[in-house]
């Protein structure tokens, strides 16, 4: 009885602590460490196909050199530095919620979905380009100048790495509407803000991933 | 619950880096061409440290969540070192005159 009472004590001395915690800073490392455990199935999950790229580029420097006219230097350079703002906005995100700065960390995370958003829409503009000047890797792919079947084998790489790297920005803009839902109802402070933290874990991943894929595919 | 808060200066400071690095690598690629896909992975590689030590807070955490880190780091170098021999290897290895005519293994 008494056991039951302390155990009930404990629920209501730390309200965010899940009852298989034994306190918050246990659950903060927890949650941590098992975000980046995901992110290491990712890293994996993206190292396949860079692994593709590494064989490809070794096999066809030809194509890869004949294709890098195609690629828009500006608008990949735009959203590297759009992403590298956003996860400046996430980071700032993060402080706010540890600080307990609630209205400056409903900004941020705006901010970074205003960030995110603009990213998909540079894309989209890439990709009717693209598609539009028939490089969408299918029958319908046509390539005037030499080594096409190379130069095809270059475009399935950019549009599978982008593609994934695309809707990895789409699932976490849906992860920071649920943030941002969360922020305004006051649930993060100083006491609890695991949540922001290792969505920011996941959006810092998803930057890192376009850092490596803008020299690869971009800068060729 | 007590942790390591980095100021706003710092954070600053980090996206300033990041984004001389991103003008740096476009500068070479304008400068050098091509070629410069080795420069602009070493800076590549610079960014990635510099958001999973500050953005990503690993400078300030446990040390289980380094060691994750670094094992994500140890087998991406595994999968690309083990493909890239696998790949690198396949001529050396020797080959029936004419094998290549029955169009199995066509590279």
């Amino acid at each position: 009885m008494s056991e039951h009472a302390a155990i009930a004590h404990h629920h209501h001395s730390e309200e965010h602590v899940a009852h298989q915690f034994d306190n918050a800073l246990q659950q903060y490392e927890s949650g941590n460490l098992g975000m980046w455990l995901f992110l290491l199935t990712e890293v994996m999950f993206f190292g396949g196909m860079f692994g593709a790229y590494t064989i490809y580029r070794a096999w066809y420097p030809e194509a890869f050199e004949i294709a890098s006219s195609a690629t828009n230097i500006p608008l990949g350079a735009f959203n590297t530095v759009v992403l590298i703002v956003s996860s400046l906005t996430m980071a700032l995100a993060v402080q706010s919620a540890q600080l307990g700065k609630t209205k400056r960390l409903v900004w941020n995370i705006i901010l970074t979905m205003v960030f995110g958003t603009a990213f998909l829409v540079v894309k989209y503009f890439e990709y009717s380009e693209k598609i539009g000047h028939h490089h969408f890797p299918g029958s319908s792919f046509v390539w005037e100048t030499p080594a096409p079947r190379e130069v095809q084998i270059l475009f399935c790489l950019y549009f599978a790495m982008t593609g994934m790297h695309a809707l990895h920005m789409i699932v976490g803009l849906g992860i920071m509407t649920w943030l941002l839902v969360n922020a305004i109802k006051g649930v993060y402070g100083p006491k609890y803000y695991n949540p922001v933290e290792v969505s920011g874990l996941y959006w810092h991943f998803v930057d890192i991933v376009w850092i490596f894929l803008f020299p690869m595919l971009y800068l060729i | 619950m007590e942790h390591h808060v980095s100021s706003t200066r710092l954070y600053f400071g980090i996206f300033a880096t990041l984004m001389v690095c991103t003008f740096l690598t476009v500068f070479v690629r304008m400068n050098l061409g091509i070629k410069s896909i080795g420069i602009a992975l070493s800076i590549a590689v610079v960014k990635a440290t510099l958001v999973i030590l500050y953005f990503m807070h690993v400078k300030y955490s446990h040390v289980l969540t380094k060691l994750a880190v670094w094992i994500a780091v140890v087998f991406l170098g595994i999968l690309l070192v083990m493909l890239s021999m696998d790949y690198a290897s396949r001529d050396w290895q020797y080959h029936e005159p004419g094998w290549e005519k029955q169009g199995v293994l066509k590279n």
